[in-house]
């Protein structure tokens, strides 16, 4: 390249101080971005990726971090040595960045149009009038509807699609050279991640912009991105133009990030064995009152009248967009929310009993939760998290029996029983949600519910749960009914699958039937989403 | 996998779980970190257990006597005044008859102080109050005793080492019962209202709902009665006693802490991990003990010294004012305002200043120490 880049990365490290120690989170990395060039940092979580993105606005909380060498050099200038005034020229106006959380980066106390107009009249000087004209004109830009009527929205008022798109359309007010998107579409449903991927990609041919694009996800990066750095441990261990990667990939962590697709596939459905748990017409209506007697005047129909059944040894999986009722009827059939309709669990009906009747039945019933960082408390160690359900349900145990089923269950998710009186906050990811799973497991029940316990893992950890998981179907002839918006995972696990919106069935059947031959355009459309990031016509998926 | 595991498992070794968790590991020692704060608890604590006997370090019986071959222990024990031959019910040991009876038939061992709370001096120097005796010259000091400066009473022991009050009692003996009362009174008190305020704030935020509501309706009723007046009108019908103060104080002031608490169980209800124990099958009241008072306990130990210093200022300002403890009793109000009506009289205002501002400003050190403890996200070098 004759031109010289946009932006150069030489040699950044960043290391933060820890104790009276440092702990280096990106170890010499070098990158160039091109002007109207796409780059895709790929990796893990705790590779890097996040904290190199944020030094390039120098956006890390300094002084605890800082950096030991390396350069950034925009249009010539090295953005490390500026001044927080020559910077703030720099951020929000020639570069500007799109972070993951729609729901937390917006100020939900003001309304969209004020929180564009600011960035307009803070970098350009624009009067209300032109300012109110070109919010406009960028909300009809980055494809929100009837913008007119969506001026005097607040956040709370917009999806998290739209969310991303008013983020967007602040990010490209000042017309930047380069565009930061760090992870924009993790928080998304898969539908929306493709309309937002489109969105960018037309964007930036259409602007020239640069962007580096930064997520954990390859089939985003197959998609976005002319070229690719592939980061682990803070270093870039491989850098090449998107294709070459894929085709042929020469450092063994990325043939590694390549090859963690959840793979394998279940056995067909098999209609003979014995169901465990049923649901006939469950529904889930939540009030909504108005007026000063608080009257009911209509329901958010949550779960409309679903029929499920879930075999011994079998899974059952539940898909559909965020906001489709499927936690919901998860949590219904759980007995944690109360709902109408039938609930059959080993032949007995069980949607009348009170609390405590359900204890019993608890042991045989058991959730796993989507995030394993919530779902563990911080202060108890992992044994007293896994033995919690023991002394409830088998309170004749001794003290070192109970030890002994710990560390049992403990070897069997693949976990080393030695480390059960450690913090979870000690474990990774992947390993704690191994120990949620191992909580439920060592009740040795009949039936758990698995609301999406693969969604806040690295893709690599992702496969081994699904592995896990599997294996522990086969030994102890479990029930699954396992929720989920990755069709990926759902692909690898599910015997039978219903696809759910807006709290009703779309379509069910067995897994290869729904997969190969799916029968409505909104199946289709989820399909296309999640395997090749296709959007699909409007007005069959949500915005 | 029951069954099986339970025989042909194999036996990890077993370790024993640490005494404290890394968390509380890292609160210790963030605590100690506060030097002011780590150092004022430990001279807080020296006080107040000192404080606690009183009785052996400022008293007007002697600690052990031994009397015609038989060992008297009259700290703890009130022997009648016939046992040394005279004929009232309780023995006055300061009485130097008294005095020369004992020593002339064995021996006995007095209190560095040989001043209670009560004991009025029947041998100062000038009317009350009278100055610290190390102000006066030795002739002076002793010019009431019957022998003057020669008189066997005329030694350190009988000195008033910061004064006495305007009715001849010793200052150091009233400010020693006075620091122990007012710290026993603002330790039972904040310990009632914290078990009453977690209570009640852990069952409005756990159940929410009308519980909630009607429970926040009831709290903003009764804050807003005027504690005063009720203590005005009680102390009208009840006689005022340390425990009815007790309780009274105690019924208004549970209300502070019940905000807190309430907030954090709202907050935390819904976590997933409180989630997770429900899907076990924990029952409501372990869930609230074991995965949602930690949560709390960090809001509710913050606010506790400041509650305890509360707590000792309201009793003080209520002797102040002359609502509080029976007249008599050691109390550093009462000395605050005998400071105000004698002002020719300094040593009482500056020996009330002192120990208040003391005690106080100990505990807020170390209320401030416990804070940073607590704070997650507080980092030391």
């Amino acid at each position: 390249m004759s031109q010289p880049p946009l932006l150069s990365v030489q040699d950044l490290s960043v290391a933060f101080a820890q104790g009276g120690g440092q702990s280096v989170a990106v170890d010499h990395i070098s990158f160039d971005i091109a002007k109207g060039e796409t780059i895709a940092l790929v990796g893990e979580s705790g590779s890097g990726k996040s904290v190199s993105a944020l030094s390039v606005l120098k956006l890390l909380p300094y002084p605890s971090a800082s950096h030991p060498s390396g350069k950034i050099l925009f249009e010539g200038a090295d953005l490390l040595v500026m001044s927080e005034k020559q910077l703030r020229q720099v951020r929000g106006n020639k570069i500007t960045m799109i972070f993951q959380e729609p729901m937390t980066s917006l100020n939900p106390l003001h309304t969209i149009e004020h929180q564009i107009v600011e960035i307009l009249k803070l970098h350009q000087g624009m009067a209300d009038r032109a300012a109110k004209a070109r919010t406009l004109e960028l909300l009809n830009e980055v494809g929100i509807r009837d913008p007119q009527k969506r001026l005097d929205a607040y956040p709370h008022q917009l999806s998290g699609g739209q969310r991303q798109r008013v983020m967007i359309a602040m990010a490209l007010a000042n017309e930047p050279e380069l565009l930061i998107a760090d992870e924009p579409t993790t928080a998304l449903d898969v539908t929306v991640q493709a309309q937002i991927l489109e969105l960018l990609a037309g964007l930036k041919s259409r602007k020239g912009m640069s962007m580096l694009f930064i997520t954990h996800d390859l089939g985003i990066v197959r998609k976005i991105a002319d070229r690719v750095c592939v980061m682990t441990k803070g270093k870039i261990v491989e850098t090449g133009p998107t294709k070459d990667i894929f085709a042929n990939p020469q450092h063994p962590y990325t043939r590694h990030l390549l090859a963690a697709e959840p793979k394998g596939k279940p056995p067909a459905a098999n209609t003979d064995a014995k169901p465990v748990m049923t649901g006939t017409d469950i529904k889930v209506w939540f009030p909504i009152k108005q007026g000063f007697f608080r009257r009911t005047v209509d329901h958010v129909k949550a779960v409309d009248g679903i029929d499920v059944t879930v075999r011994a040894g079998q899974t059952l999986g539940v898909v559909g967009e965020s906001g489709s009722g499927k936690t919901t009827l998860g949590l219904a059939l759980a007995r944690m929310i109360s709902s109408t309709g039938t609930i059959r669990f080993n032949g007995r009906d069980i949607n009348q009993l009170t609390f405590n009747a359900m204890r019993p039945l608890r042991r045989e019933l058991q959730i796993v939760f989507q995030d394993p960082f919530g779902s563990l408390s911080p202060r108890m160690s992992i044994a007293e998290i896994i033995e919690e359900g023991l002394k409830i349900h088998e309170p004749k145990l001794s003290p070192d029996e109970r030890d002994d089923k710990v560390a049992d269950v403990l070897k069997e998710v693949g976990l080393d029983p030695a480390t059960r009186n450690r913090y979870p906050h000690e474990f990774s990811g992947g390993q704690r949600q191994r120990v949620a799973i191992a909580r439920a497991m060592v009740l040795n029940p009949r039936f758990v519910m698995l609301d999406e316990p693969t969604s806040a893992l690295d893709m690599s950890v992702q496969a081994q749960v699904v592995d896990l998981l599997r294996n522990l179907q086969a030994k102890h002839d479990l029930a699954y009914l396992f929720i989920s918006h990755d069709l990926k995972v759902i692909r690898a696990l599910a015997n039978d699958v219903i696809v759910m919106r807006n709290g009703q069935i779309v379509e069910a059947g067995p897994s290869r039937q729904i997969f190969e031959n799916p029968q409505t355009d909104y199946t289709r459309a989820l399909i296309s989403a999640a395997f090749k990031i296709e959007t699909a016509p409007v007005g069959i998926v949500s915005e | 996998m029951s069954e099986a595991s339970v025989t042909a498992g194999v036996v990890p070794e077993r370790m024993p779980r640490p005494f404290l968790s890394p968390l509380n590991k890292r609160r210790l020692q963030n605590f100690k970190a506060n030097r002011r704060g780590y150092w004022s608890l430990w001279i807080f604590l020296v006080l107040f257990v000192l404080s606690l006997f009183a009785e052996f370090i400022a008293n007007d019986k002697p600690i052990i006597a031994s009397y015609k071959g038989e060992i008297l222990f009259p700290v703890m024990v009130a022997y009648p005044e016939e046992k040394f031959g005279g004929f009232y019910a309780v023995t006055d040991y300061r009485d130097p008859v008294i005095q020369d009876e004992i020593n002339a038939n064995g021996w006995m061992i007095w209190p560095p102080i040989r001043y209670s709370y009560q004991t009025v001096n029947n041998a100062i120097p000038e009317a009350a109050p009278a100055k610290p005796s190390w102000e006066y010259d030795a002739k002076v000091r002793c010019n009431q005793y019957p022998q003057g400066a020669a008189d066997p009473a005329c030694i350190v022991g009988n000195w008033n080492w910061l004064g006495t009050d305007d009715q001849a009692r010793d200052v150091l003996a009233r400010v020693i019962y006075g620091f122990r009362i007012s710290v026993l009174f603002g330790l039972i008190l904040t310990a009632g209202s914290a078990l009453i305020g977690v209570c009640a704030g852990a069952l409005q935020g756990y159940f929410g709902g009308w519980t909630d509501l009607l429970f926040q309706r009831f709290i903003e009723i009764w804050s807003a009665i005027p504690v005063l007046y009720l203590l005005l009108i009680v102390a009208a019908i009840l006689p005022p006693g340390f425990f009815i103060l007790l309780g009274l104080m105690l019924l208004f002031s549970w209300v502070a802490l019940v905000g807190v608490v309430r907030a954090e169980f709202l907050r935390a209800r819904n976590f997933e991990y409180v989630n997770a124990a429900r899907a076990l099958g924990v029952p409501n009241r372990t869930i609230m003990f074991r995965h949602l008072l930690p949560n709390a306990m960090v809001a509710t130990l913050t606010f506790l010294p400041f509650l305890l210093s509360g707590s000792i200022s309201t009793l003080t300002s209520l002797d102040y004012l002359g609502f509080g403890l029976p007249p008599g009793s050691a109390s550093l109000g009462e000395l605050l305002k005998q400071a105000q009506r004698n002002l020719n009289a300094p040593w009482l205002g500056i020996s009330g200043f002192v120990v208040i501002s003391l005690m106080l400003s100990l505990l807020v050190f170390v209320g401030e120490a416990t804070r940073d403890a607590f704070d997650p996200r507080k980092t030391f070098k």
